[in-house]
Order: C-alpha cells, then structure tokens, then sequence
C-alpha cells in the first residue's frame, strides 16, 4: 500500500463520502448534539476515539474468529455486543487513568453505543474487504469526517438562533433544510479523487 | 403512555399522534437513507416492522425474567437475533432489495424506534398490547418511509414505483435522489407535520 493511495483512502472517506452528509450515518447526534460548538467538537471527539477503536476490534473479531469458523451470519450480533462492551470499557478505564478526558468526554460516551456510524462504519470496512491498517484509516478518516460535518453544522444553527424563522419550520425542520444546503456543498468535492 | 389506553388508541397511536418519524423524529438514518424510491423506503419499513413486532412480543413476554438492570443488553441481543434474521430473508428472497438497502438493514439493530418501544412500552406491557403497539409503530413508520420515497421518486426520477409519469420530455430533479434531496424533502415533511398539528388544534380550541 503506498502512502498516495493512504491519502486518497482518507480524502473519500472524510469529504467525498462523508459520513454524515453523503451516507446519512450517525443522523441522531448530528442532529441532537449540535446545538453548540463545544459540544459539537467533544461528541466529535469522543466519536474519533470509539470509532478507531472498535474498527480496529471488529476486523480482528471478524477475521480471527467470524470468517474462520463460518459464522458469517452472526456479524450484526457479535458486533453490536462488542461496541457497546467496548464503550462500557473505555468509560469504565477513562474514569480511573484519565479523568480529565472523561470530565470531557464523560457524557456523550454512553450515547455512542446507538450510533449507527460506528457500527455502519465496522460493517462497511468488512463490506469493502479492506485490510486491517485500511480499515484503520478508514475509521480515522471516517471520524474526522463526522467532526467536521458536526462542527460545521453547529456553527450554522448558532447563526440561526438568530434568524427569524417561520414557526413551523422552527427546531428540525429548519435543521433539516439547513442540513441539505450543507450536503450541496460537499456534493462539490466529489471527483477530487477516483475510487 | 398509561395503561389506560384502549386498544384502538394503542394501534393507531404510532400512524399519526406519535409516528415515529414525523413527530418523534426517531430512526432517522434508514429514513434519510433508503428513501430514494418508493419501494425501497416500504422495503426498508416492512423490514423494520417486522424486528420492531417480533422483539416487542419477545420482550413483553419475557419481560418477568430480564432484571432491569441487566435489560438494555437483553433488548440488543433480543433485537439482534430478530435483524439476522430478517437480513438473511431479504438476502434470500428479494436480493434485489437487499443490495439496494445495503448497510441499513444490519443498522435496524441501532435504530432508535425499536429500542425505544422495548423499553418505553413492551417492557411494562401484556403481549397482546405490545403486539399491537409494534404493528402500530411498524405501519406509522413505513409509512412515513413510503411518503418520502414517493416524493422522492416522482421529482427526481419522474416515476412511481418504477412506471414513469410524465412522459419523455419530463427533465428529473436529479437532486432529489440525491443525498442533500432528503434532507430537504424531510424538512419540508417535518414543516408539513406541525403546520398539521397546528391547524387541528386551532380546530380543537
């Protein structure tokens, strides 16, 4: 693997298919956390650290024991048990080693286990066949992709509390609109790189 | 949701007063994702509907041995189990329809209607209430599923479940099936809901 074809792994997986805006995963925080910027940027952040970490335990899951023993068929089940252990996990070791990050992180690590991103995102890696370090990247790649759609966003409904909206487009409505003008935007950088 | 309610009241509660989409705004995912035909959104509905009755009735009747601490796991593992087996029927029966869903299928498993009516209703309800409550929920779903496909498909591909409408000279909106086409269509959707609401209680007072 050279490190040209890296680079471009990460461009599709942070703007071109991004992962929000594009595939429409992880539709729950990016409309529920993005009130403010703060908490957009640690939600993103908390999603970085799960997300590297579980695809990173699913491929080696799914290689060493799925694939192995022909136990394809129970993908969803095994996955879904191992994301939501893995988050227990970390909170739990987060607590006792690094206090201040979990000060930080603390909150928005429970709500992780019911985003579909990051099991979608260890589904798709098995889908796509990638290697173990391709599918690292992916999800760093894919991570950094949600942060900056989260943050973006964020930063767009801060402007629109000030704006006088029609009262039944207010809260989601006006979101959604606000979301899909944001999704024109990123159609932009499709063609940057061919896969 | 009281016990109090009638039958009638739980079976309809989920197409309009809380359908699950529209005014609860939950399960958005396979709702922005799958929609961009008519028949993949009522695919992706009756999929839905399906793991959402199974593991209400399995949780309503198992809700006397699951200890509460212990229940969020249980209802994963419960919804897991329901999920492969509808990914391995549609893989089966309509592949079609299971390539064009892809990944959402296995992510019904995270979908927040189902988990919400295990723990919201099947977990304090009998089976017969909690059956009808997952066919109520499962149809307000697909249905909504299917209004966003139908629009969908109509602007962005000028066609209704795949016999075209208007005509050759008809140009398509090809934005609409397009990823920013759901987010707008559903905007508009969820601004068409509470201009709804706001008009029957203006009625109601």
């Amino acid at each position: 693997m050279t490190f040209g074809y890296m680079i471009m792994l990460a461009i599709y997986a942070m703007l071109i298919n991004n992962v929000v805006l594009m595939q429409f995963l992880g539709i729950c925080p990016f409309l529920g956390v993005s009130k403010k910027v703060g908490t957009a940027v640690g939600m993103g952040a908390a999603v970085i650290f799960v997300m590297t970490l579980a695809n990173a335990i699913t491929w080696l899951i799914y290689k060493l024991v799925l694939f192995p023993f022909k136990l394809e068929f129970l993908t969803t089940i095994a996955f879904i048990l191992v994301i939501a252990s893995l988050v227990q996990f970390v909170e739990i070791f987060m607590k006792k080693m690094m206090p201040p990050l979990y000060q930080s992180l603390g909150i928005y690590l429970p709500l992780i286990t019911t985003n579909c991103a990051i099991l979608g995102a260890a589904i798709l890696a098995i889908q796509k066949d990638y290697t173990f370090f391709e599918s690292i990247i992916y999800a760093v790649a894919t991570s950094v992709g949600f942060v900056i759609a989260i943050v973006l966003f964020a930063s767009l409904r801060e402007r629109l509390e000030f704006a006088r909206i029609p009262t039944i487009f207010q809260g989601a409505a006006i979101s959604l609109i606000t979301a899909s003008i944001l999704s024109m935007a990123f159609m932009g950088f499709a063609g940057l790189v061919k896969m | 949701m009281s016990t109090k309610n009638s039958i009638g009241t739980v079976l309809t509660e989920g197409l309009w007063r809380s359908n699950p989409v529209l005014i609860l705004l939950l399960g958005m995912c396979p709702t922005l994702g799958v929609t961009s035909s008519a028949i993949n959104g009522i695919g992706m509905g009756l999929a839905t509907t399906f793991v959402l009755i199974m593991s209400n009735l399995v949780v309503s009747a198992m809700r006397g041995i699951i200890p509460k601490k212990m229940r969020i796991p249980c209802f994963i593992v419960i919804i897991a189990s329901f999920v492969t087996i509808v990914e391995m029927l549609t893989q089966a029966f309509t592949p079609a329809l299971y390539k064009a869903l892809g990944v959402f299928i296995p992510l019904i498993v995270v979908n927040c209607i189902v988990l919400g009516r295990s723990e919201a209703f099947a977990y304090k309800n009998s089976v017969f209430r909690s059956l009808l409550d997952g066919i109520g929920m499962g149809i307000g779903f697909t249905l909504a599923l299917g209004i966003m496909g139908t629009i969908r498909e109509i602007l962005g591909n000028g066609s209704i479940l795949g016999n075209p409408l208007f005509g050759e000279h008809f140009s398509p909106m090809l934005i609409m099936i397009m990823p920013p086409g759901a987010f707008l269509t559903l905007g508009y959707l969820l601004g068409l809901a509470n201009y709804i609401n706001r008009m029957r209680a203006r009625k109601g007072a």
